[in-house]
């Protein structure tokens, strides 16, 4: 039904301006061309007001672009988020509240034409993938927050999406917890094998989760580096003592860095205010 | 956590709850106590106040028939406010589906709500009575709507719109329908308000019916009582009809606190009240 050989996603030209108050029109990405293949985990890192977060919700069509085009295997990004084709996870886990663990995962199956049997399967199918099936039955407000962000992952992954799109989704946890979830989420993505795209403003984060991390920089948003790391999978503690890992670090820290002094005061302060994040 | 109070024992609960209400039943008791004592001391007249053993007595005398049956009484007022309760909570939560998904619809109801609501009570009870007859307990039940319906529209309309960004972002990402956000997302999310907006209405509703009977209709309903008894002299047994509406309007409160507590076991305000 689907080119085999097309790209998960393929962005071509695409720019988004928003119009802040009358006339005063900011551009919040200019001119992003980029090319996801399957099974890609994609970071996006940049300062705040890069427009990664814009970027991510323009691929998962929660925005419209001003120019360009987003296609989600093969066909407009629009068309993939009627299909369902889409996962998201945010920063905050959003669950509701009135739903416990099991009924929060089935919540996007239940806009399906599934039946109850099926439903069940799979959401305990998803629990045990994020190892969360002793806690079925728990309402969010018992889970401590790693475990409801691990809990919107298994939401996000129960419709089986094409992609993945994470938007910062371990940016409110403390360290310890931020590189076990790294971990977890690289297990998940290696046993499904989905495609993830990933926005998050750590560089250890970025390097040690991707295949490929889209470095950005502010006003307007562009890419200015796409970097690989070629580090091997599976990836493990061991992998954040590895010598190739700091030297990916500092190309990427090194990317940021060049983005960063192509722009002028002004725009660091515009950044820095930032609306667009 | 959850263990350690699922794991506590009938008796036990029921001594924790004993001795949180320790302190108010003392104070209840010991206010009754001193109250007859100084009645009996000082020999204060009983249409200035008049014991709580009179009262009492005046409850039981009063109880089941009589000039004033007080039983009666308070079950055709309970009748009217609960009358009113459900037109006006019908009438608001409608007003509050429109209100909530129209904008055109919340500026053209949304100032004559408020217009509504301004109304003191007092000026509106005389024509509902001449509007639904004076007779009829439906006039009490249309002033009681009119007290209810406000605090429930404006509560189920917060409950409705003020869902999480992020959480409407969510279904959208669903590709979900208006439809589907109303059902899965925006009712749930309504009903600790809509409950909240019920626990002021019961009381509301209780004053409604009581203010339309101070203006005529049946003589059995407290609000005639109050009034006949008091210009009889008959004090005792006004205070009797008073205590009567608390107990009504208390056990009306404790029902839809019951409710919550079924219906939204989920939420901060019920957890909250959970001892530990």
């Amino acid at each position: 039904m689907t080119d085999a050989n097309a790209p998960v996603v393929r962005i071509t030209g695409l720019h988004k301006q928003f119009s802040t108050g009358e006339e005063v029109v900011t551009t919040a990405l200019s001119g992003i061309d980029l090319s996801i293949e399957q099974g890609e985990f994609v970071s996006l890192i940049g300062p705040s007001g890069c427009g990664k977060s814009t970027l991510l919700r323009l691929i998962g069509d929660l925005t419209a672009p001003t120019a360009g085009s987003v296609e989600v295997n093969g066909k407009p990004s629009h068309a993939a988020r009627m299909g369902r084709e889409y996962g998201m996870v945010f920063q905050a886990p959003v669950l509701f509240e009135w739903r416990n663990v099991e009924e929060n995962v089935k919540l996007p199956l239940e806009l399906l034409d599934m039946s109850r049997a099926q439903r069940d399967e799979r959401a305990k199918e998803m629990l045990a993938l994020v190892e969360l099936s002793d806690f079925a039955r728990h309402h969010p407000y018992q889970l401590s927050g790693g475990m409801q962000q691990r809990v919107a992952i298994a939401r996000a992954l129960a419709l089986q999406p094409a992609i993945l799109l994470m938007d910062e989704p371990f940016g409110a946890l403390d360290e310890m917890t931020r590189e076990r979830m790294n971990s977890e989420v690289l297990r998940i993505w290696q046993q499904t094998g989905t495609t993830v795209v990933f926005v998050t403003h750590s560089i250890p984060e970025a390097v040690f989760l991707s295949t490929r991390v889209v470095v950005m920089s502010a006003r307007p948003g562009r890419i200015t580096r796409v970097v690989d790391v070629p580090l091997p999978q599976p990836r493990d503690d061991e992998t954040r003592e590895d010598p190739r890992y700091f030297q990916v670090v500092t190309e990427v820290r090194e990317a940021l860095r060049a983005g960063e002094g192509s722009g002028s005061a002004s725009e660091a302060r515009l950044a820095a205010e930032g609306g667009i994040g | 956590m959850t263990a350690a109070t699922t794991s506590l024992g009938r008796p036990a609960r029921l001594g924790r709850s004993l001795g949180r209400n320790l302190p108010a039943l003392a104070v209840g008791v010991g206010t009754i106590g001193i109250w007859e004592l100084l009645i009996r001391v000082l020999d204060v007249r009983t249409f200035i106040l008049p014991a709580p053993s009179a009262i009492g007595a005046a409850l039981v005398e009063n109880w089941g028939a009589g000039r004033w049956p007080l039983f009666d009484s308070a079950m055709a007022t309970l009748f009217e406010a609960v009358g009113g309760l459900v037109i006006g909570t019908v009438v608001g939560v409608v007003i509050a589906f429109a209100v909530a998904r129209w904008a055109n619809a919340r500026d053209a109801v949304l100032p004559f709500a408020v217009a509504a609501n301004a109304i003191p009570i007092i000026a509106i009870a005389p024509i509902f009575n001449a509007w639904f007859g004076v007779t009829n307990p439906v006039s009490k039940m249309m002033i009681a709507a009119l007290l209810v319906f406000f605090p429930v529209m404006i509560n189920v309309t917060r409950g409705l719109t003020s869902v999480e960004p992020s959480a409407l972002e969510l279904m959208r990402s669903y590709a979900a329908s208006e439809w589907t956000i109303l059902r899965k997302l925006r009712l749930p999310n309504a009903l600790p308000f809509f409950l909240t907006a019920l626990k002021v209405a019961t009381t509301l509703s209780l004053i409604g019916a009581i203010v339309g009977e101070y203006f005529g209709g049946s003589s059995t309903v407290i609000g005639r009582v109050v009034v006949q008894s008091a210009s009889a002299l008959r004090f005792d047994v006004t205070w009797a009809a008073i205590l009567l509406a608390a107990v009504t309007g208390i056990t009306f409160y404790l029902v839809i606190v019951a409710l919550e507590r079924a219906l939204i076991p989920w939420h901060a305000s019920v957890r909250s009240q959970e001892p530990g």
